[in-house]
């Protein structure tokens, strides 16, 4: 459920953080904020039927072809992470969001933008690192651009993005197709790519085991179209996590969801980094992971083919759709209490102790 | 680390909810004295499965809801300062002050920056020589040895261009001026493990003594939740008040010697502002005068500071517990961790935080109403 907003002209409240003459980091973290400065600046700016979608790729029809379409750029530190670099990333995050919406990647764009001085031999590990991961995914990057900014004004390198794929006929997958009584279906553990990179971002440094998940979904997504093409709606919970990607599609459907937490597959070395930060997992980054909203009859079938392929081994049923609690997310504790799951505002905070 | 699961098992829980069930004959209100212990009893439920005489009252101990708003507008002023590095922990950086937080200071240029321990502020300081760089030392008794620490090395490796602002404040007075609120209801305490594996349990008999209060040192698990309240509430059947220890995996009587050494050698007690409370004597630490150098207050005067609070805003009593969260009207309407009136909404360990986020089905029927009992989805491994 969102904030309900009042209009508290007259209070003597000191923090009117609404009202933010300037962008701040958390207009970035995928929760809230970001979603508030798509709706109220760039969604009336642009105009269009298509981008009131907002979903993580277009769906656009063109010369009679279904085609899905989607950009992203990526900012991450540092450049290279234990399980990637940025250059996996800029093409596993555009390529899952077209396979969120049933499609199969077929053709990248790749903007670099370059900080003046960062080291040309980092520049051809990440396009080497960008140029595998395509191969790996079955794109082929077909057009590109180049752009350099003086020292200082960037973190060395930039990328964005931007794929198109075809829509199998008979796949419609949007978040507002979630319906009561939907199985819902975490492909794997979650909070892997948060902690790999927070655990070599500069001055966290202790040690944790975990590798970034960073992987393409499209063949997981197949294969779980070849069992039914009525998926109602699929995810990856990048940033903002889990909570964030079930949060979205539950304003958008207008269904609750439940998950039951014990069934999450969380890796105990994520769960330890996240209780020393004082982070929730729930809301931790994922880069190669899908939610599934599943029709009921389907849901065992669409488990067991997740299970066969290699990205999807660990899946499992986390939650169901239901009528209660319209827009909200609960989980039921591992005790037996429960809590809601909201959107995060920005980006999580470590906590003080 | 790996001992996490333990300590949240459903079955030992139940075990503990059925002992505590079987020993209340009569209502009992306790008091968790920090965040981190709210936060875990809302997050996994736990005041829901207690039975209905055992009420828990969320106490003072979120560091970042009891730092004064002077504080905070001073640490506003100096991390604007075109010449200075701020340093602070992340949670600090969304915490109100007069008009803005520091995330606001850091869109409008200064250079704010998340650490994750003192030390990285200090060495920030020493790779930037030229630059002013300031650590935002607040905390109770658990974060106040790193601080002094870190004040020590800066001192020891001669590094001038560090500072701390200090706005750290101490448990056991916090308890006696609650004590002594005419208004108090709270008849137990589940004392904060972390502060007391510093501390140790000396500052403790005489409170238990004086005001015939149970406290029992609590960790921060479901399980070590449970058992705190189990031992407070068998103390309070038998009419006991003593100090027991049920964190002994991280707490001795002693403390931690070296850490004590620490705040010995850096801090000097003083009178401390709490946010929402008011001035508690003796509940504070500053710089002691041979480390003044390295006070921020000293280094950087900041003046003109008109510290404005809510009126709406009812987090004093929610830190006293004399209100519950929900029980605030503006909870959730007026005040959301998006639109925070108060400290307790904003940080990741105050009290109205935790309500809002993981407890407002059961708080705001009118907005949220309450769900359907829920059935198993399958058979679940967990519950």
């Amino acid at each position: 459920m969102s904030d309900t907003v009042l209009d508290i002209t007259g209070w003597t409240c000191p923090a009117p953080l609404r009202d933010h003459p300037r962008v701040v980091m958390g207009h970035g973290g995928g929760g809230a904020l970001s979603a508030e400065l798509v709706r109220h600046v760039f969604a009336p700016a642009y105009g269009g039927e298509v981008l009131a979608g907002m979903g993580d790729s277009a769906a656009v029809t063109l010369g009679g072809a279904r085609l899905a379409f989607s950009t992203d750029s990526y900012v991450v530190r540092p450049l290279f992470f234990p399980g990637g670099s940025i250059g996996d990333l800029a093409v596993n995050g555009t390529v899952n969001d077209l396979a969120m919406s049933g499609a199969r990647a077929a053709y990248l764009s790749c903007a670099f933008i370059l900080e003046e001085g960062v080291e040309t031999a980092t520049v051809a590990r990440v396009a080497e690192a960008l140029g595998a991961a395509a191969r790996a995914a079955g794109v082929e990057v077909a057009t590109g651009d180049t752009k350099v900014v003086e020292a200082g004004h960037g973190d060395g390198i930039y990328i964005t993005t931007a794929g198109i794929g075809l829509v199998p006929e008979g796949v419609d997958l949007r978040p507002q197709r979630a319906r009561p009584g939907d199985a819902v279906i975490v492909s794997g553990e979650i909070g892997a790519h948060g902690v790999a990179v927070m655990s070599c971002r500069e001055g966290l440094g202790f040690d944790v085991e975990t590798v970034s998940d960073c992987a393409p979904l499209g063949g997981l997504v197949e294969a779980m179209l070849a069992v039914t093409p009525d998926l109602h709606v699929l995810r990856d919970p990048t940033r903002g996590g889990l909570a964030a990607a079930l949060g979205e599609i539950a304003a958008a459907s207008g269904t609750g969801v439940v998950v039951d937490e014990g069934r999450v597959p969380v890796p105990e070395p994520v769960r330890n980094a996240c209780a020393v930060l004082g982070l929730d997992p729930f809301y931790v980054a994922n880069e190669g992971k899908l939610v599934a909203f599943v029709p009921p009859g389907d849901a065992e079938a669409v488990l067991e083919a997740m299970r066969a392929h290699p990205l999807g081994r660990r899946a499992a049923i986390v939650g169901r759709a239901v009528e209660e609690h319209p827009g909200m997310v609960v989980a039921r504790t591992g005790l037996g209490g429960t809590r809601v799951l909201d959107l995060p505002l920005g980006e999580q905070l470590p906590r003080i102790c | 680390m790996k001992y996490i699961d333990e300590f949240q098992d459903p079955g030992l829980a139940r075990r503990l909810l059925d002992d505590i069930r079987a020993s209340v004959t009569r209502p009992w209100a306790l008091m968790e004295v920090c965040g981190g212990q709210t936060h875990t009893i809302i997050r996994h439920g736990i005041d829901q499965l207690l039975p209905e005489g055992v009420e828990l009252i969320h106490g003072p101990g979120c560091p970042v809801c009891v730092t004064p708003l002077e504080v905070i507008d001073k640490a506003l002023a100096i991390a604007a300062r075109p010449e200075v590095v701020f340093c602070s922990f992340g949670d600090m950086l969304r915490v109100p002050g007069t008009g803005k937080d520091l995330f606001r200071v850091r869109s409008e240029g200064g250079d704010v920056r998340v650490v994750y321990s003192p030390l990285d502020a200090l060495r920030i300081a020493r790779e930037n020589p030229d630059r002013q760089v300031v650590f935002f030392g607040i905390g109770f008794e658990t974060t106040a040895p790193p601080n002094a620490m870190t004040v020590y090395q800066a001192r020891r490796l001669g590094i001038r261009n560090f500072s701390l602002l200090v706005s750290h404040v101490r448990v056991p007075p916090a308890i006696e001026a609650i004590m002594q609120s005419p208004s108090c209801r709270v008849q137990g305490f589940l004392a904060a493990g972390h502060v007391c594996s510093v501390m140790g349990t000396a500052e403790y008999p005489e409170l238990a003594d004086r005001h015939r209060v149970p406290v029992v040192v609590t960790g921060f698990e479901p399980l070590d939740i449970l058992e705190g309240v189990r031992r407070a509430v068998r103390q309070l059947e038998r009419g006991e008040h003593t100090v027991e220890n049920a964190y002994p995996r991280a707490v001795r009587t002693e403390g931690n010697p070296a850490a004590l050494a620490m705040i010995e050698d850096v801090f000097e007690v003083t009178d401390r502002a709490w946010r929402g409370i008011g001035t508690i004597p003796d509940s504070g630490w500053r710089l002691s005068e041979r480390y003044r150098e390295y006070d921020a207050e000293h280094r950087f005067p900041v003046s003109g500071i008109a510290t404005r609070e809510p009126e709406a805003c009812r987090s004093g009593e929610v830190l006293q517990g004399l209100l519950k969260p929900h029980q605030c009207e503006a909870f959730g309407t007026a005040c959301t961790p998006r639109t925070p009136l108060g400290a307790t909404m904003v940080s990741s360990e105050g009290a109205c935080a935790a309500y809002y986020l993981y407890r407002r089905l059961g708080t705001a029927p009118a907005r949220s109403p309450q769900p359907a009992p829920q059935p198993p989805l399958e058979a679940s491994p967990v519950v």
